[in-house]
């Protein structure tokens, strides 16, 4: 067939193995969706080891991190996709303190996640150990502190139009 | 006393995807640093996307960018039948694939465009442009649009391809065909721009892969990634083309890069329109269950991420847009720094971000007194151009 898949291809269910062997009880949880995709939950104090594992070792590339506001608690995911097999392993990470979440910076590990640091910095108000560059990225200067757009409790506010 | 002066680039201009706020710092003729600033014009779309239905994120991301106007809504879509498990009709796979070649040809065009502008060749600017017109009759064809095509749609497509446009389409391949070989003979042979584009702002294959570049970026710099072939979606599994890559990770690997591409996009429509097959295309998908999915596909420019997550209502919870820019952006960066003021216009472009932001340079001394405005710059980098067509014995 046209589809030409590259040498060295290796299956979702070896490279999530690889992972558990790796890391033991520090994975909480695995879950395979299908064979394109996986989640796997891990805690936050430990996402500078498995990125470095996943990347270095396994040779996985950074997508992109996002987070989401679960109410009860803030996840982040971090996307990692297998170019060579095709497919996305994301790692959840739960910070359970969401009054001031805090967890360590992967940008020592790659520079890819430089700017969306900052991005879930201002917009969630997640706090990187160690990432000294957190300027606000996309929201402008005026913005008030200690308001993060993103999160669920953040309304929408009614614009005046009378002042347009 | 250091004689650093700042140049301000930007901030925005309503047309692109991401308009940008730069800095550079430069020491003479020489860039020593730069600083990036975006959300100049952030529209907040993932929050917007919080409050309308599955149906309606759809035209929402649509609207991102007017030139990715299809990569976003299929990134999306497949983001959503990843959560839902939803299949997808053999004929709309194809018709997809068509939507996002064709899409891929006219952005690049648009960018040969552009790049021949700033580098004083304003031939390949006109050609460019014209050249594009035919995709976008193309486009307006199949779609009813030039742009903003709102062809995407959670399990298929929203409209078919007529039999009888078939041979029109064709018709207009080839005549772009025998276009594109000018523009490419145009730019590829011209000693001038061997000269001008070599050398210049080299992204090493390692700053490239800590970076995460994508697409056409990457692919200059000896990193052989591309979504349609390493994470096959619509119809790219089953057919043929080859992924273009060039080790040098300079400027003008790049404008190889794109020009090669663009043959692959029209064999690839011709494979399509020659395999399209019958059936419906739509499965008409019904609800959107709790739960979570992930979309990529290749932009022009790289890979599009979307990620979509679902609580049962008919609204998602979340959902993360990442367009291929916000990682080839910081490339700049490392690109810029030790290069002539002339050149930082078409390093920049190279990356094929918003033009718009080089068309809003200034530099300015460190006492805010403007020193050179936007005409300025590109007339740096045109004249730049004429000296070395001279000393080449052009002119």
């Amino acid at each position: 067939m046209g589809f030409r898949k590259r040498k060295g291809g290796v299956k979702i269910d070896d490279l999530l193995q690889n992972i558990q062997d790796r890391f033991g009880s520090k994975v909480i949880k695995v879950d395979k969706k299908n064979q394109k995709r996986a989640y796997v939950d891990i805690y936050p104090k430990d996402i500078v080891e498995f990125t470095k594992y996943i990347l270095k070792d396994l040779n996985l590339r950074f997508n992109i991190a996002s987070a989401v506001d679960d109410f009860d608690a803030i996840e982040i995911l971090y996307h990692f996709a297998h170019d060579g097999s095709g497919f996305i392993i994301s790692l959840r990470a739960i910070i359970e303190e969401k009054e001031d979440p805090h967890i360590d910076t992967i940008t020592a590990v790659t520079r890819s996640a430089w700017w969306i640091e900052r991005e879930i910095h201002e917009l969630f108000g997640v706090h990187f150990n160690g990432n000294s560059d957190l300027r606000p990225l996309l929201l402008p200067d005026d913005w008030p502190k200690g308001v993060y757009p993103l999160r669920k409790n953040f309304i929408v506010p009614k614009r005046d139009s009378r002042k347009a | 006393m250091s004689h650093k002066a700042h140049i301000p680039i930007g901030p925005y201009h309503p047309l692109q995807e991401e308009p940008e706020f730069y800095k550079l710092v430069v020491e003479g003729e020489k860039v020593v640093d730069v600083d990036v600033r975006i959300g100049w014009n952030h529209r907040g779309i993932e929050k917007i996307s919080e409050s309308k239905s599955f149906d309606q994120s759809i035209f929402i991301v649509e609207r991102i960018c007017g030139i990715c106007s299809s990569s976003h809504p299929i990134t999306c879509v497949q983001a959503i039948e990843d959560l839902a498990g939803i299949p997808v009709p053999e004929r709309a796979l194809y018709i997809r694939s068509i939507i996002q070649e064709l899409e891929r040809l006219h952005s690049h065009l648009l960018w040969a465009g552009l790049a021949g502008h700033f580098l004083g060749y304003n031939t390949i600017f006109m050609w460019g442009w014209k050249y594009r017109e035919p995709v976008c009759d193309i486009m307006e064809t199949v779609t009813g649009n030039r742009q903003n095509y709102a062809m995407m749609k959670v399990g298929g497509v929203r409209r078919d391809i007529e039999k009888e446009h078939i041979p029109y389409i064709l018709k207009r391949l080839d005549e772009l065909i025998k276009q594109l070989d000018m523009l490419r003979g145009a730019i590829l042979d011209d000693p001038v721009l061997h000269a001008r584009l070599k050398g210049v702002g080299i992204l090493t294959k390692e700053k490239a892969i800590d970076y995460a570049a994508l697409g056409p970026t990457a692919r200059a710099s000896g990193v052989d990634i591309d979504v349609r072939r390493d994470h096959p979606y619509a119809a790219y599994d089953r057919l043929k083309f080859d992924v273009i890559t060039r080790p040098e990770g300079d400027v003008f690997a790049k404008v190889v890069v794109r020009i090669l591409e663009m043959y692959e996009s029209i064999s690839i429509i011709r494979q399509c329109l020659d395999k399209l097959p019958g059936g419906p295309i739509d499965s008409n998908p019904k609800d959107i269950p709790p739960g979570e999915g992930i979309g990529q596909a290749e932009a022009p420019r790289g890979e599009c991420f979307h990620y979509v997550k679902s609580d049962g209502t008919n609204s998602p919870v979340r959902h993360k847009v990442r367009a291929p820019t916000y990682m080839n952006f910081p490339t700049f960066r490392e690109t810029v720094i030790g290069e002539t003021v002339s050149d930082a216009t078409i390093i920049l472009a190279a990356i094929d971000p918003c033009y718009c932001c080089t068309e809003r340079m200034l530099i300015v001394d460190p006492k805010d007194k403007e020193l050179f405005g936007v005409q300025e710059l590109i007339r740096l980098s045109q004249e730049k151009t004429m000296k070395l067509k001279e000393k080449m014995g052009f002119r």
